[in-house]
Parts: structure tokens; C-alpha cells; sequence
């Protein structure tokens, strides 16, 4: 146990190590100073001309919001198109896979689009090599730059200059790919290839093995989708078993190369935030309190796993290693715990097990993280998410000293408050609402919602902790993007397609759109230098106020579900 | 609106054909260089291929050593876990009868050694590993079915055993197709 979390240690050491010259980097990109890959300039202007525009003009906010939601908009009525006639497609299709329902064609195509990557289809079965490459991988792609593209345009406006532009998001957008996520999936890929990863057009193959039995093995492009889907912070895997398939995942090297291009980029990012503004000691806050946050959530979910199912020691036999349901012997419980903490507060989602067979508390530390997901969080996104906790405690603390509120040097205005609260509390009030209502429904169909065929965990009673937490765990993915789920959830249904896809959609553009207002008018106001009245942002105790105004906005949404979901079910030990 | 709309389909193109044709051709023609040519390593015996290196199998005779339970009965084309719930009473029951089934197949073992990887479910469905002693405590039985030496077949899993990476990263597993070949090939 000691070697394995010497090991992981060190893996996250690795991470904070590459995150920091990456960070850099990010900013030498966005603020257009000379960087590593300058070379490519003379294709990316040839990339623009196509395009058909002028990467030097710079757009107005409204422009800018206008240009996110149009591009949107495109690409889901494609993605939706071409799911739902995936099986007319003659180009690599060679497992005669069936076209997508409706509402699994919107569901996906909203999941992938908004960066949540929830599956509610099985990619071996469900989606053919031309879907998974055009579709879903092609989103992963221009979702992340989405998402790292208004993170950069948020930051952009909170510079201490006064201005009126966040910049041109179709550049932004093209550098996002071309710099920074294109290069970064190729080396990857390439590592993984060599690692045992498949990255292969050919079809299934048919075997007899050892013991006689004819069996199916599923491939195909692999190694190409992984490195964007945790780089983008996505998490769709190209399997059903998403990264706990072998073929996905074959052992300790590529695990250890997944997580740390999980890792990479949302770290990036607040270093890249602390460079950019040229406020290295806010970022250095900023980072310890993701890093202490995310350690809080994730070192209860270690502990909780590797002391194991107390129902299976109950039955008498050697639960040393951990509890091993839904779980990989390659990986073992604590490095399989440890990547499940790290994919709940960066809302990535892949899983390398299956969370619905973890443990009961570890279920209220999964909810937890998804439920703030600014500790890290996703590419751009997480730290717009923080900013609005940020909002929110210098507001508190400004009312506490008898201040106006500021922040860097703006004063922030009624109209932003107003807008950061209803940010806020927006997301709870969706996913608290959306389980309420199946919850409903499942407490009024008769035999507890047999007929549903939606609770995979029935219990023999009538209390449904277990089965209350796998509903409510779906909508706070949906809602956080995250995407990974409680998988005994028969989530491929009409209701639950159609209601996630709400979530997600909403989930995802009211932030952005808050966000990105809220930024819009700090950088239209006049800079304030500091004076010996004004509260700092930039120092401990303010990361302090922050972090318990965090505890207080969480324990006051959060907890009164997580009480009669996965509280409940460990204090009774019941499902 | 309408401004945004030829630019966003023309970038829509032109990052589609970017991002979804031209990286994965080039990855895939970078993947012929390595070890199964991007298809996937096969392991041979007997003259032919019987399986995947990295995709498990089921192994269910007493003279084979046998691979974790699966949710999908190692159906390669359709990876899941059992999803079930840790308290689940329907789950505890399966995981009891695999808890009877073993010590009917292996009487000389003592329930408190079973390893619970033996008794439960991968999260692909298709793990290809077991611990150590997970093998190890098979070899009683095997030794019997097969009229091996129990000491014979301890040394065959030690010489089986992959060791964690660098020292530092995961434990030590072993490969249960590649050991149940060499045991074929033990006479």
C-alpha cells in the first residue's frame, strides 16, 4: 500500500510540474507573445482564409456571445444528423451498428457538445468508427476549445486595463486547437500506441479461446480519442467500460499518462490565470485551495475503498485489498479511488470503476466535488465556476469591513452580484429539481417503479437511498458536466435522454453566459488602484473566506439531498 | 446572427476534416510501426491464436486457473461491470454462491484466504488479471487436476508475476491467459 501512494504522489507531482510550464505557455499563446509553435503560423492563416476570417479583428461581447451560440447551434443539428443515420453511412461502418433513437441521437449530441461526455449508449454496440471519430471525437475537440476559449475571454476581463473586447472567439477557438490541443493529443497518442492502446480501422475480430469458447473482440480508432477526451476535460470513452477497459487502459504506464493529461489543462489553466494577469500570487492561492479541496473529497474516498464492503467481510473472506467490486487488478482499490477523486472535481468523468459499486460515503464525496466542480474543474470552466465563489466572498467580505466591493482594481456592482447569486444557485435548483421529479414518479408507479426498469439496485423494501442517490448523481453530472454516472441507472430511456440533455444544456450555457456578462462589465469599468481600504484578494486569509464561503453555499444546496441519499444509506446500511 | 453563420459552418468544415480525418489517419498510420500494428497483440498456442494479451477470458475448468467473475461473462464486444450497489441483498447473495461454488471446486482452501477479486466482479468485465494470491490459491486444486506439483505451479505464477511498475505505481498481477498457456505447455 506505502509503494502505491509513493507512486500516485509522485504522479501528482508530475502533473503540478508539467501543469506550470504548460500554464505559461497558455499565456504566451493567448496574449499573442512569441511561443513554441509559431511555425504553424503561415497553415494557420491559410486555416483562417478558408474560414473567412480576419483573426486580427477583435469582436464586442454581444458579437462574441453570439459567435459561441451560432457555432453551437451548428454543430449540435450536425452531431444530431448524422447519429441518427450513422447506419447509412458507408464510410467505416463495418459493424453494421443501428442508427440512434431521437432522443438518444439529441441526448449524446447535447452530452458531447456541452463537454459532458454522458453515455447513455455503450460505444462497442451503439456508435459506429465514423460517429466515434466525426462526431463524437470532432466535439470533444471544439467543446474543449469552447471551454478553454471563454475561460481565456473571462480572464482577458479582469485585466487591469479598461476595454470593451474579449477578443476574437473564431481565433481563439483555431489557436485553442492548433496550439494547444492538437499537439498535446498527438504526443500523447503516439505514447499510447506504443503502450498497447488499438488505433485501427478494422473490424471486430473473431477468436476461439483457450478453453474453446467463440468470442468477439471489439477495436478500433482508439488511441486517437483518448488523449482529447481528458485533455478537454470530456471523459466520453471510445468503450463502454470507458477507461477500465483493458484496450483503453492496459496498465500502470497509460494510467499514469491518462491521469496526467487529466490533470494538465485545468491545472494549466489557473497557472496560465496567475501568469496572464500577472498576479502569480493569486494563482498560487487559487491552486492551494483547488489542491486542498480536491484532497479533502478524495482521501475519504481512498480510505472509504480500501477499508472495503463491510457487507463482504460480513460473508468471511480476505478483503485486504480493498473493495475490489467494479474495480481493475491492474489498478487495485487505491489507485482506482484515487483517479475516481480526481475525475468527480475535474469534470472529465471517465472512470477506470464502476462508482456505482463503490462504497455509500464515497458516494457523498462524488457528489460533493461534482456539486461545487471549481476545484480544478473543467478546462476554462472550473475557474469561471470559482470566480463566481469569488464574487461572492469578496462581496461578504467587503460587507463585513463597511467597503465598496472590489475585485483587481474594478468595483463590482449590484447587476454582477445579482448575476453570480443567480448563477449560483441555478445549477442546484436544476438537478434538486429534476430528482424530485423522478423521484416523483418513481414513488407513484406501482411496486416502487418496477415497471420503469429504471433502479438496477431494487431493494427489498420500500427505502431507496441507493436507488435515490444513482438519480440524484445523474443530474448533478449532468448539471457539472461531468458525465460519468451511477451505470445501474437504465438510463436510455425517453425520460431520463430528454431530461439530462435539459440539464446539461442549461447546466453549461447559463455559466458561461453569466460568467462572461459579469466579466463584460468589470472590464468596461475604470481601474481603481489599491488603496489601504481596499480588501485584498490576494492573500490567505482572503483564500480562507473564500473557502468557507464555499462550505457555506455548498452545506446550505447540497446537503439536505445528500442527507436522505447517501448519508442515509451508510448510517443504515441499507440500499 | 446570420454574420455568424457562414463563418461557424466553414470553421465546422474545415476543423472536421482537421480534426477527425487528418489526426486519426495519421495517428493510425504512426500505430503500424508498433507491436501488433495498432490491431491489438494476440497471444498463440497450440498454432493458433486463442486470445488478446490485455482482453480477459473465462476460464471456468478445474484444470485451468480461473479468472475473476465478469457482469458479462467476458463478452469482449460488450464490456460493462455489474453496476450493483455495495449493500445490495440480491448482489450479496451472487457473491455468496461464488463464495460456495469456489470452496466446493478448492475443499483444501479456507474461506478467509479467498481473495474477494475471486468473488467479484471487474468493472470491464473483461480484467485479464489476478493477484498473486489469488493464483496461488488455486494451485491446490489444479495440482490435483492435473497430477502436478504444488511447488511446480507456485514457481509457474512466480515466474508470471509482473511487478509493479518502476516499484512505485500499481502491484503485482498476473496475466491469466499467458499463465493458463504456459500451464498447457507444463508436462
Amino acid at each position: 500500500m506505502r509503494s502505491e501512494l509513493i507512486g500516485l504522489a509522485l504522479l501528482f507531482g508530475a502533473a503540478v510540474g508539467l501543469s506550470i510550464l504548460v500554464g505559461r505557455y497558455l499565456s504566451r499563446v493567448f496574449g499573442c507573445e512569441r511561443s513554441l509553435f509559431d511555425w504553424l503560423a503561415p497553415a494557420e492563416r491559410v486555416l483562417f482564409r478558408l474560414i473567412g476570417v480576419d483573426p486580427g479583428v477583435s469582436m464586442r461581447w454581444p458579437q462574441y456571445l453570439g459567435a459561441v451560440a451560432v457555432t453551437s447551434v451548428v454543430w449540435l443539428v450536425l452531431a444530431v444528423v448524422l447519429l441518427m443515420t450513422q447506419a447509412q453511412i458507408p464510410v467505416w461502418n463495418q459493424q453494421n451498428i443501428p442508427s440512434m433513437e431521437w432522443t438518444l441521437a439529441l441526448n449524446t449530441a447535447i452530452s458531447f457538445l456541452t463537454s459532458t461526455n454522458l453515455q447513455h449508449y455503450s460505444g462497442e454496440t451503439g456508435a459506429t468508427y465514423f460517429s466515434q471519430m466525426v462526431v463524437l471525437m470532432f466535439l470533444q475537440f471544439v467543446s474543449a476549445a469552447t471551454s478553454l476559449t471563454v475561460g481565456v475571454a473571462l480572464v482577458r476581463s479582469l485585466r487591469s486595463q479598461t476595454g470593451n473586447s474579449p477578443g476574437n472567439f473564431y481565433a481563439d477557438l483555431v489557436r485553442s486547437i492548433t496550439r494547444v490541443l492538437l499537439p498535446l493529443s498527438l504526443l500523447v497518442a503516439i505514447g499510447l500506441v506504443f503502450a498497447g492502446v488499438p488505433m485501427t480501422f478494422a473490424p471486430y475480430d473473431s477468436i476461439k479461446t483457450l478453453q474453446g469458447d467463440l468470442v468477439s473482440v471489439a477495436r478500433g480508432p482508439v488511441a486517437a480519442m483518448l488523449p482529447i477526451k481528458h485533455l478537454g476535460s470530456n471523459g466520453g470513452g471510445f468503450f463502454g467500460a470507458n477507461t477500465a477497459h483493458p484496450f483503453e487502459n492496459p496498465g500502470m504506464a497509460t494510467y499514469c499518462l491518462h491521469l496526467i493529461t487529466v490533470f494538465l489543462l485545468p491545472m494549466a489553466f489557473v497557472c496560465f490565470v496567475g501568469y496572464y494577469l500577472n498576479r502569480r500570487k493569486l494563482g498560487v492561492i487559487i491552486f492551494t485551495l483547488m489542491t486542498g479541496c480536491w484532497l479533502l473529497l478524495t482521501i475519504p474516498i481512498m480510505q472509504q475503498e480500501w477499508a472495503g464492503n463491510p457487507a463482504i467481510s460480513a460473508l468471511g473472506i480476505d478483503q485486504s485489498a480493498g473493495s475490489l467490486e467494479g474495480k481493475e487488478m491492474r489498478f487495485g482499490t487505491l489507485a482506482s479511488a484515487f483517479w475516481c477523486g480526481v475525475n468527480i472535481v475535474i469534470p472529465a468523468g471517465a472512470l477506470t470503476s464502476m462508482h456505482d459499486s463503490y462504497t455509500s460515503l464515497s458516494g457523498l464525496f462524488m457528489l460533493l466535488g461534482m456539486q461545487v466542480d471549481a476545484f480544478y474543474g473543467g478546462v476554462g470552466t472550473g475557474f469561471m465556476y470559482l470566480f463566481l465563489y469569488i464574487i461572492i466572498a469578496v462581496f461578504i467580505g467587503s460587507l463585513m469591513i463597511g467597503r465598496t466591493p472590489e475585485l483587481l482594481g474594478k468595483k463590482v456592482g449590484q447587476t454582477d452580484i445579482q448575476l453570480a447569486t443567480g448563477v449560483i444557485v441555478a445549477q442546484p435548483l436544476l438537478y434538486l429539481g429534476l430528482t424530485a421529479v423522478a423521484a416523483l414518479i418513481v414513488n407513484q408507479t406501482p411496486d416502487d417503479g418496477a415497471a420503469l426498469g429504471w433502479l438496477g439496485n431494487r431493494p427489498t423494501g420500500p427505502d431507496h437511498y441507493h436507488g435515490f442517490t444513482t438519480m440524484l448523481y445523474e443530474y448533478v453530472s449532468s448539471v457539472a458536466g461531468n458525465g460519468s454516472g451511477f451505470e445501474g441507472l437504465g438510463d436510455n430511456t425517453p425520460f431520463w435522454n430528454l431530461t439530462t440533455a435539459l440539464a446539461m444544456l442549461l447546466g453549461r450555457f447559463i455559466p458561461i453566459v453569466g460568467t462572461l456578462l459579469i466579466g463584460a462589465s468589470l472590464y468596461r469599468k475604470p481601474f481603481v488602484p489599491d488603496s489601504s481600504g481596499t480588501l485584498p484578494t490576494e492573500s490567505y486569509t482572503f483564500g480562507a473566506l473564500l473557502f468557507i464561503v464555499i462550505v457555506i453555499i455548498g452545506a446550505l444546496c447540497f446537503f439536505p439531498a445528500l442527507a436522505i441519499g447517501p448519508i442515509a444509506e451508510y448510517l443504515t446500511g441499507a440500499t | 446572427m446570420k454574420t455568424n453563420l457562414i463563418p461557424a459552418i466553414r470553421l465546422t468544415v474545415v476543423m472536421l476534416i482537421l480534426t477527425s480525418v487528418i489526426y486519426p489517419l495519421v495517428v493510425a498510420g504512426i500505430a503500424k510501426l508498433a507491436p501488433g500494428g495498432g490491431k491489438g497483440v494476440t497471444v498463440e498456442a497450440k498454432g493458433r491464436v486463442v486470445g488478446y494479451a490485455l482482453i480477459g477470458q473465462k476460464f471456468t475448468e478445474d484444470r485451468y486457473f480461473n479468472s475473476r467473475p465478469s457482469a458479462v461473462e467476458y463478452n469482449a464486444a460488450g464490456s460493462a461491470g455489474s453496476n450493483k450497489g455495495p449493500s445490495n441483498p440480491d448482489y450479496l447473495k451472487t457473491v455468496q454462491a461464488r463464495i460456495d461454488t469456489f470452496m466446493v471446486h478448492n475443499p483444501s482452501v479456507k474461506k478467509a484466504d479467498i481473495p474477494a477479486e475471486l468473488v467479484t466482479a471487474s468493472g470491464s468485465g473483461l480484467d485479464p488479471d489476478l493477484s498473486p494470491d489469488a493464483a496461488k490459491i488455486q494451485v491446490a486444486r489444479i495440482a490435483k487436476a492435473r497430477g502436478l506439483s504444488a511447488d511446480r505451479l507456485n514457481q509457474l505464477v512466480e515466474e508470471h508475476t509482473k511487478g509493479p511498475l518502476l516499484g512505485v505505481f500499481g502491484h503485482s498481477t498476473v496475466n491469466v491467459l499467458k499463465l493458463n498457456v504456459a500451464l498447457d505447455q507444463l508436462k
